[in-house]
């Protein structure tokens, strides 16, 4: 039987083992993660097949500039994340320090920005749900109210994902800070670092879903 | 090694006492017999709601329950033994005790994980506890929209939230067994020296996580339309009921071979152990298993030949489920070929594992009915169903379970159950359940539609077979619950490998110590290597290595 | 309705002996198979038990040939069954021309049926003998499901869609008629009885009701009362919304360049949220409707939409859908 010190668990070998283990978990929680979000999108499908017309109206009332550039906030935070792997794998810790911060201050903006958005909807009745005063046009009413439930559900969702993500990157800064995320343990910031990248994954294809829907192409579909 | 002969040798269950040392263990034996605990409690649960729908329908008027507490006890019925008794029964208990040992494994490959999914279990239960002494629920198991989203007035959020959070207890077992089985196998046991056991777990933990995230979601949106108006599924508000059911069979048609794959690894097992062969056409046994799990995916819609779904789409459906049944029968073939020119004993396992060949043999032909969409029109939603699935279920799952409860108890426990009493209930087990729901085949096709409380009284005699047949059922389960708690005591011994089997998990001591083996196993030789001269040998009462084991 | 002991249920319509004689095709390949099991599963049990004195030693069995007979044999006879009932479900799903057509408006906990002549009634169903039966129905709130079992037939019913079923009775008497979609509390109680009658006795209990108003005149009524025909007639504000005559079972071009069938989902559709398919060269003025017609209003408008289309309505939108090939 091989030493277990601290950081190899009871159940394996050597570090090689757990290792593998840790990122074959992580791949297949992301599996289960694509499920999930395959059943919203699948929903997404077949409304916008439904209302087509109401999809490119609900779109055009979407702020696309600040959609864009929350695009870009996330994109940059998915380098921020991959720059702290490498810092991780080669052991720098300042630098790791450095970037989850980076990453959590580009997660909390892309968030503060989506809050924005949901404000000003709201401030507009454009919310169908939680007996809020609806403003829609009576023959697109149902399909409008369909769009924006999506748009809160799938955004939402994904929303909630962020601040999961952000939770995970203030325990891996406190532990950087401990000095526990170098060797073996890099594993830890190399999962967290797959895991936010699937979540700005989803950003990618919510963004045209929501926003570039209408103007562009067919318009009525 | 350490033998259990010698006084007082250290196992995982003697390790510690304290109650704190169970619900904090990370060792997965001890979480397998959580398990254990938290599902026979369900199966109690599920059992009793059972026997009152019974009851009730021994006569053709309402005249025991009212119609909204016969709803709710269907309803809690299905809830309860799908959700909380047949996905997790298999692989929660025998896979997760097993798994490691099968592998050689010191524990599976996440530990806490593993807990996180024994305590999410039980979350989801006591939420759906809750709702069931709160006020309980009435839209059926399935949850179908917009009856549960927006007519019911009962506890829907509630059992939708415990439903929610038992299913993220599956995926992270299956999560785990998949890891585990890739990561953690001896050295030398390569994928095709596994006992099919493993082979089925994992096809099972491969519909797990594939399949639990869409009911997840399509709960959780039945949820927000109930509880935000997030209109979704209602038509009223713009949404579709059907997208619900393509969502929700998406899922729970997989979800029936969530339940019945972990019975095939279990009989396969069985039937290697007692006829002293390796199972004939291994490499089929294990690779039907994934065609059944592929397939699984793609025929939900055959739940909905009648739902007003396209009838193309029907006819692709009824044709991908006419596929299903060549990978069930390639199983059921290899089995009855396993026992030619084998050395059959016929301990409780073997009992229940014919037993399971039969009945599910039944159950699978039944299917074909149902996979054939013009016979489906009329005996959907019937009575025919109900007797088609708990013939799967029941039939196959349960009789599985126990066999592999039994054949496993000296591993777990340590202890030998009594033979006697045990082919005596394994036998009252199957005449009373065949005696229960074959009656149903013919109420379904005569036109009795399920989940009804009143019924038209020319149905009666059935019904009351039917009835009379549940009692029985009922006392052929009530005898392994008394007699296996009584041999903890005063079972004999259990030697370390009672019934000659191969096999790692047979390999260390009954019980085996909290990191299963004391030296790391090395696999050298095939899987199933029966010695030959073995098979010549005579019964093992004669053989006496068993110690008064008979009752 | 019969109410002695049996084993299958009565035959009392055109498909029902085709279901049955699938059925029991099916039963006998059970029976077959579930005896071959058995008889082998004992017989080597018997034969191979643990002590018995037998020749234990494995021959070179053939192996693979022994796999692929037992996956090609079952595929083989799996596929007979596909077809046989794929033959049978299209001629359940689609009714001949021609059909009878009653309205039929399902609600907790209830069933009410509107035939062509203008009489309704609640829970029971009169039908003629030999005449084809066709039933468009919706549903006022959750999915219910009709089930004639005699008539091996069965549709869910749901909310916001038209879903059809058809029938053709073959046996003069009274038969059962279920909800089989759980809908609620009193679901085993929303049932009701199938009458069949003869032709002739059909026409005096039509006649014996109090006089009722036809679907489409009804409609009619209705028609004047919303003022569709302030622009949906040729005169008035001619040129601004699609004429109606002869509408129904044609094909439409709608304004972004498809192509819809117009039938009684189009034009309920239509009704109700006017703007989903605009038809081409015309501008979406229409107001909606939703929530301000019943259920059955709308089958009276639709009644009344279709009597404007004199051909079409005969042979039904349905058949021309069915051969053009969309679901």
């Amino acid at each position: 039987m091989p030493e277990h010190d601290g950081a190899l668990a009871h159940q394996f070998h050597d570090y090689g083992q757990q290792r593998r283990a840790a990122e074959l978990a992580m791949w297949v929680f992301l599996v289960t993660e694509f499920m999930f979000f395959g059943g919203l999108f699948l929903a997404y499908l077949v409304y916008r097949y439904r209302y087509p017309a109401e999809f490119a109206l609900g779109s055009q009332t979407m702020d696309v500039v600040l959609g864009t550039i929350n695009t870009l906030v996330l994109l940059t935070s998915s380098l921020t994340m991959a720059l702290a792997v490498h810092a991780a794998t080669v052991s720098n810790r300042r630098m790791l320090i450095l970037l989850l911060w980076g990453t959590i201050f580009l997660g909390t903006v892309f968030l503060g920005i989506k809050a924005y958005e949901y404000h000003h909807k709201y401030v507009k009745h454009h919310v169908p749900f939680a007996g809020q005063e609806f403003h829609a046009e009576p023959e697109h009413r149902l399909g409008l109210a369909t769009f924006y439930n999506l748009y809160f559900l799938m955004t939402g969702v994904h929303a909630l994902h962020m601040i999961i993500g952000i939770g995970l990157m203030l325990v891996l800064v406190v532990a950087a800070y401990r000095g526990g995320l170098t060797g073996p343990r890099s594993i830890v910031v190399h999962n967290s670092g797959l895991y936010w990248h699937f979540v700005d994954l989803v950003w990618v294809y919510l963004f045209p879903f929501f926003y570039l829907v209408a103007a562009r192409g067919g318009g009525h579909g | 090694m350490i033998t259990s002969s010698s006084p007082q040798p250290r196992n995982y269950l003697n390790v510690a006492y304290t109650v704190s040392s169970w619900l904090f263990t990370l060792d997965h034996k001890r979480i397998a017999i959580l398990y254990l605990l938290g599902i026979t409690f369900m199966f109690v649960i599920g059992g009793l709601a059972a026997t009152f729908v019974r009851l009730e329908l021994m006569t053709p008027q309402g005249d025991l329950l009212e119609s909204e507490t016969y709803n709710k006890l269907f309803t809690i019925h299905g809830i309860i033994m799908v959700f909380f008794f047949l996905i997790p029964a298999i692989p929660a208990v025998l896979g997760n005790f097993l798994l490691p040992l099968m592998l050689g494994a010191r524990d599976l490959a996440l530990p806490r994980i593993n807990l996180l999914s024994w305590y999410l279990f039980m979350i989801g239960g006591l939420f759906t506890i809750w709702a069931i002494l709160a006020g309980g629920v009435d839209t059926g198991w399935t949850f179908y929209t917009p009856y549960s989203s927006t007519y019911s007035n009962t506890y829907v959020m509630a059992t939708a939230v415990g439903v929610f959070v038992s299913g993220f207890s599956s995926i992270l077992t299956g999560l785990n067994f998949i890891v585990t089985t890739h990561t953690m196998r001896a050295p030398g046991q390569t994928w095709f020296r596994l006992p099919l056991f493993v082979w089925s777990m994992y096809a099972t933990s491969l519909i797990q996580i594939l399949g639990t995230p869409v009911v997840a979601v399509a709960i959780l949106l039945v949820g927000l339309e109930r509880l935000f108006g997030i209109g979704i599924f209602d038509p009223s508000m713009g949404g579709d009921p059907l997208l619900f059911q393509h969502l929700f069979w998406f899922y729970s048609h997989p979800a029936v071979y969530i339940m019945v794959l972990p019975a095939f690894g279990v009989v396969s097992e069985l039937v290697a152990t007692f006829s002293r062969r390796r199972p004939f056409g291994y490499a089929f046994i294990g690779f039907s298993s994934f065609a059944i799990a592929v397939l699984g995916f793609l025929v939900w819609g055959h739940h909905m030949f009648t739902s007003g779904q396209s009838i193309y789409a029907g006819l692709i459906f009824s044709m991908i489920s006419f596929l299903v049944a060549i990978p069930s029968a390639i199983k059921v073939f290899n089995w009855t070929a396993t026992l030619y020119k084998a050395s059959i004993s016929y301990d409780t396992p073997m009992l229940y594992a014919l037993g399971f060949i039969g009945l599910f043999t039944i159950g699978g032909l039944t299917g074909l009915f149902l996979a054939a969409a013009a016979v489906d029109v009329h005996v959907h939603d019937t009575y025919f169903v109900v007797a088609h699935f708990h013939y799967i279920m029941v039939g196959g799952t349960v009789m599985a379970y126990l066999g592999g409860i039994h054949y496993w108890w000296p591993k777990m426990t340590g202890r030998m159950y009594p033979e006697g009493w045990a082919r005596f209930s394994a036998i009252l087990v199957f005449v009373g359940f065949n005696l229960t729901f074959s009656p149903q085949f013919v109420l379904g096709y005569l036109g009795m539609p399920r989940r009804y409380h009143v019924y038209p009284e020319e149905w009666q005699v059935l019904n009351v077979m039917s009835s009379a047949g549940a009692s029985i059922l009922a006392v052929g389960y009530f005898f392994p619950l008394t007699y296996l708690i009584w041999s903890l005591r005063y079972g004999p011994k259990a030697p370390d490998n009672p019934f000659g089997a191969t096999g790692l998990e047979w390999k260390t001591p009954s019980p085996p110590p909290t990191y299963n083996f004391d030296e790391q196993p090395v696999v050298e030789e095939e899987v199933y290597n029966f010695v030959p001269e073995d098979t010549e040998r005579k019964p093992r009462e004669e053989r006496g290595e068993v110690p008064h084991a008979r009752a | 309705m019969d109410k002695s002991f049996r084993l299958m249920p009565e035959q009392a319509s055109s498909i029902a002996p085709q279901i049955d004689a699938l059925y029991y095709f099916l039963i006998l390949i059970s029976t077959v198979m579930s005896v071959l099991i058995a008889f082998l599963i004992i017989y080597f049990a018997i034969k191979y038990r643990r002590g018995s004195a037998v020749d234990r030693t494995q021959g070179a069995h053939h192996f693979y040939l022994m796999e692929i007979a037992w996956i090609v044999g079952p595929f083989v006879v799996v596929m007979v069954i596909f077809f046989w009932s794929a033959r049978l479900y299209f001629a359940q799903a689609r009714a001949p021309a021609g059909a009878m057509e009653i309205n039929c408006v399902a609600k907790q906990w209830m069933w009410k049926f509107q035939h062509p002549q203008g009489n309704t009634e609640i829970n029971d169903l009169h039908v003629p003998l030999g005449q084809p039966v066709k039933i468009r129905m919706i549903s006022e709130d959750v999915i219910h499901s009709l089930y004639i079992p005699a008539f091996r037939v069965k549709q869910d019913v749901l909310p916001g869609r038209y879903t059809t079923i058809w029938f053709e009775a073959t046996k003069v008497g009274q038969y059962h008629l279920f909800c089989a979609e759980y809908c609620g509390a009193k679901h085993s109680e929303m049932r009701g009885r199938v009458i069949v009658l003869e032709p002739s006795q059909y026409e005096a209990w039509l006649a014996g009701r109090e006089v009722a108003q036809p679907p489409e005149v009804a409609g009619r009524r209705l028609f004047d009362q919303l003022r569709c025909n302030s622009c949906h007639v040729g005169s008035g504000m001619a040129g601004r919304c699609p004429p109606l005559d002869n509408l129904y079972g044609s094909t439409v071009r709608l304004q972004n360049g498809q192509t819809v069938l117009a039938d009684e989902t189009y034009i309920r559709e239509s009704i109700l949220r006017p703007t989903a398919k605009v038809v081409a060269g015309f501008q979406p003025l229409m107001p909606s409707y939703e929530g301000q017609i019943s259920e059955e209003g709308i089958l009276q408008l639709i009644a009344e939409i279709k009597s404007m289309s004199p051909r079409a309505s005969e042979s039904g939108a349905d058949e021309v859908k069915a051969k053009e090939g969309q679901p």
